[in-house]
């Protein structure tokens, strides 16, 4: 920022705000969230609870819930995504104008959660759409969610429109499609979509075949 | 409502030909229930929904049961409905009926024309059991997918394998995601190799 400081603060005393156009844009997307209105399961009655009086998720500019995809940013995944489910959550994501994000919202949609081993659980939702934040818990309490909000907030305002973390609707070569998985004999195909999941690799996680070699 | 005893004695009655066993669940349970042969397990509900004496007007579930093969005897799948009457204040009286575990000799009577009710849980049972209801006027899968062709609630059932990561794996999924050359926690590799040292 080349402006100087003094003279940013002595315009504002005038009730001239002088700020890059990134920031007053970023401010005005990260302060006016429509998510999408979409439960799956017990998680929808802790999103439904943080947008009603009590917690007031219109506090936070995120209140308008649509019904429609079309007409919003965020999709909040609240609760199991079962595998016959999963097709139509990808859809649903797809249809949504950019910019959009995704939250996750507790243990079940971040990784399949009690009912991981199940056959007909999704081990997570990011296996097949980029999420943005995770929130944990069974099921997270709305000032969890509020939390996730608050986080999506700053994540949107520390984006540049012309950079590198710029949002995937100002990048050109970005994917704004995700594959749509297909009801398989035995499970979805792809179990996974391999652009936005691969299990993590750090220093902490070895396969087990590492281990027995060593 | 009288005895299990009497009930049976006179099901056999009205039913001529119908092969009925008292059997009991190991610990013996509250209600024993009636095994009734395939060929005629619809006959002998008719006869309980229809007998004044009886009037089972309402089945209120359907429940399939995997038994496995041991080394004497072979597996069935067994169909357990449990009928009550709601105009006589009494019940249940529990219908068991028993078929093959292979796929396709795995058919039973559908009991869905005397009890609308049973429509969606015989869908169930096939879903998820694959029993095959004789009878049954819609047998679709119900929670699966169409284009699914397990039934995995049968004790057989064999997961795909997708334990690629598993962040808090113990017992059989740490075997399971060491078997699917998966991802873990070295803590839960530690634990592998206590178990394997034991």
């Amino acid at each position: 920022m080349a402006l100087d400081e003094g003279l940013k603060s002595e315009l504002q005393k005038q009730g001239i705000f002088v700020l890059p156009f990134e920031q007053i844009y970023n401010w005005g997307r990260k302060s006016s969230i429509w998510p999408l209105q979409f439960g799956l399961a017990c998680c929808a009655i802790e999103m439904i609870a943080s947008a009603a009086s009590r917690y007031d998720l219109a506090r936070f500019g995120a209140e308008v819930f649509r019904a429609t995809p079309r007409q919003a940013d965020l999709m909040i995944v609240a609760g199991t995504v079962t595998k016959k489910m999963a097709p139509q959550v990808v859809r649903l994501y797809n249809q949504m104008p950019e910019p959009k994000y995704c939250i996750a919202m507790g243990a079940c949609a971040i990784s399949g959660g009690p009912f991981k081993d199940g056959y007909n659980v999704l081990k997570g939702i990011d296996r097949y759409i980029p999420v943005d934040v995770h929130i944990p818990g069974c099921p997270p309490r709305p000032e969890a969610l509020i939390h996730a909000i608050m986080t999506l907030q700053r994540k949107i305002a520390n984006q540049h429109l012309d950079k590198e973390n710029r949002p995937r609707w100002y990048n050109q070569q970005s994917e704004t499609e995700f594959p749509i998985p297909s009801y398989g004999e035995h499970d979805l195909l792809p179990p996974v979509n391999p652009k936005v999941w691969h299990p993590p690799r750090n220093y902490r996680d070895v396969t087990l075949d590492e281990v027995r070699k060593t | 409502m009288e005895g299990i005893e009497k009930i049976k004695e006179v099901a056999a009655l009205a039913v001529p030909g119908a092969q009925i066993e008292i059997v009991n669940s190991t610990p013996a349970a509250q209600q024993p229930a009636l095994l009734v042969n395939r060929e005629h397990v619809h006959a002998v509900a008719k006869f309980f929904k229809e007998d004044p004496r009886f009037q089972m007007d309402f089945c209120s579930c359907v429940t399939g049961v995997d038994y496995l093969p041991k080394a004497d005897k072979p597996g069935f799948i067994e169909v357990v409905y449990h009928l009550y009457s709601v105009a006589q204040r009494q019940g249940p009286i529990v219908l068991k009926v028993r078929a093959p575990r292979e796929l396709d000799s795995c058919r039973v009577p559908s009991l869905t024309p005397l009890w609308r009710g049973c429509e969606f849980q015989e869908r169930e049972a096939y879903d998820l059991y694959g029993v095959k209801f004789d009878g049954h006027p819609d047998l679709r899968r119900i929670l699966m997918w169409d284009e699914f062709t397990d039934h995995p609630m049968r004790k057989d059932y064999a997961p795909p394998a997708d334990y690629e990561w598993e962040p808090t794996p113990h017992d059989d999924t740490l075997q399971r995601s060491a078997q699917a050359g998966g991802i873990v926690p070295p803590t839960a590799i530690q634990e592998l190799e206590k178990a394997r040292k034991k």
